[in-house]
């Protein structure tokens, strides 16, 4: 199988595997006991933390982890409005942060302002921070879209919210382990498994200065910001993870993004009335989307599964709710079709080659079962 | 905005899902002369994308959503698009 949606999870590397396995030798016990399992559980947690922190730009005292980037994503929003209380609850989101972000926000906000973005799927940095208020406890934008790969202007938004002293929640979950966090994040959201750490964990980073209170129940694990038994072999992973996975991956995310290029390129020109969405430019090195006029997304994903490529969709009927993928919504972009391919680490040239060689077939065919051939 | 012409032909896709209202309209387009205007009638969110964006990569002219009521159904919206070629 050509496994193509790293943007859901970046397969585990074999090293990550052995890092795992060793981990649970020494990273069993509780970290908060005196005895020497304890101690030694505690030590690799800190380890853990020290390089996480150094590989994101952050401080080890700001750095949580948690049990996902979802969870980050909702501690980062919440605690954010527990702690500016005072403030007001006013939240500033960009139309396409990850649901985790939206949700919490639309729940837990006196009041949200969706900053719309443009057919690329990027923000107006200047609509962005016209957005925000006096009473504006929290904005949201992300270092790049999950969907469609586009990076936004986060470092240029950064001072504004500086200026009015307004925290900048950067979920990160995309970009970490691909290019250095945005500068002039508050708040950062990532998650181990999109960089090649095992799943179930997350990071949250917080910056000193900002105002923010757990939105849950008292707890004295992860400096009282992520409640529960830390997943210490996960996480002792998950850092080795990252460290390999920066090793380098400026020339990888340069060979990577020729392939997207190169994907940009060829879909288009292979079949006709397809639609590559995202910003051609400013994106994530490894990800590009497309949507195929008249072809149903659930049987396009579904085809090329059978024939060994694994890609995801973001069409409505592919997803639980039936709705079109918010993102493509705020893009008014083509829904249907819509395939979104992400490169793992080392994919070669003849896996694309290969993914490139059944793509128009494919889509001629589901063309020809939907009587939309021609059209 | 003044309201829009009454269509010269409905495509009623209720109850079918994307891409399939839009397919309907690619294949009715032709029913309706030049310049006129033909609506399709649909119950799914995604036609609401689905349906402009078709018209924009097909250089037809989308000219907005009006209650389904206009043609004597009480379910889904009714998209109106203006032939161009």
């Amino acid at each position: 199988m050509t496994y193509l949606d790293a943007a859901s999870a970046e397969p585990l590397h074999p090293a990550t595997k052995q890092a795992l396995v060793a981990a649970l030798e020494d990273g069993w016990a509780d970290p908060s006991r005196l005895y020497g399992a304890g101690r030694r559980a505690r030590l690799a947690l800190d380890t853990a933390r020290q390089q996480v922190a150094e590989d994101i730009g952050a401080r080890p005292d700001e750095l949580a982890f948690t049990g996902s980037g979802t969870l980050a994503c909702h501690l980062a929003v919440l605690g954010t409005l527990a702690g500016r209380r005072r403030v007001g609850a006013h939240v500033v989101v960009s139309a396409v942060e990850h649901s985790s972000v939206l949700h919490a926000a639309t729940e837990y906000a006196g009041e949200v302002t969706t900053v719309p973005v443009d057919r690329f799927g990027r923000v107006d940095p200047a609509e962005f921070t016209a957005a925000l208020r006096q009473d504006t406890a929290l904005a949201c934008l992300q270092s790049a879209n999950h969907e469609v790969g586009t990076v936004q202007p986060v470092a240029e938004v950064a001072p504004r919210c500086a200026e009015l002293g307004v925290p900048l929640f950067v979920d990160a979950a995309q970009s970490v382990g691909w290019a250095a966090a945005p500068d002039g994040w508050s708040l950062l959201a990532a998650s181990a498994h999109k960089w090649g750490g095992p799943p179930g964990v997350g990071v949250l980073a917080i910056r000193r200065r900002v105002r923010w209170r757990s939105p849950l129940p008292e707890d004295e694990r992860e400096g009282g910001r992520s409640p529960g038994f830390e997943n210490i072999p996960a996480i002792v992973a998950a850092a080795a993870a990252l460290r390999m996975r920066l090793d380098g991956i400026g020339a990888e995310a340069v060979r990577l993004s020729v392939l997207v290029d190169r994907i940009r390129a060829t879909v288009p020109a292979l079949v006709p009335d397809v639609e590559v969405v995202g910003d051609p430019a400013h994106r994530l090195p490894h990800l590009v989307t497309f949507s195929c006029l008249y072809v149903d997304g659930e049987a396009l994903v579904t085809e090329l599964d059978r024939l060994g490529f694994a890609v995801n969709s973001g069409s409505s009927c592919t997803s639980s709710t039936l709705r079109p993928s918010h993102v493509l919504e705020a893009m008014g972009v083509l829904s249907h079709g819509n395939v979104r391919v992400s490169l793992p680490v080392g994919t070669s040239d003849a896996d694309v080659d290969s993914f490139l060689s059944v793509v128009p077939e494919v889509v001629r065919r589901l063309r020809a079962v939907a009587g939309a051939e021609g059209l | 905005m003044s309201t829009p012409p009454a269509p010269a032909a409905v495509v009623d896709s209720l109850g079918k899902l994307c891409p399939i209202p839009v397919i309907e309209l690619a294949k009715h387009i032709g029913d309706v002369p030049v310049g006129a205007i033909i609506g399709v009638l649909s119950d799914d969110d995604a036609a609401a994308l689905d349906i402009p964006a078709w018209c924009r990569m097909r250089a037809q002219d989308y000219i907005g959503e009006a209650s389904a009521a206009e043609v004597g159904s009480d379910r889904g919206r009714l998209y109106l698009v203006r032939r161009r070629r």
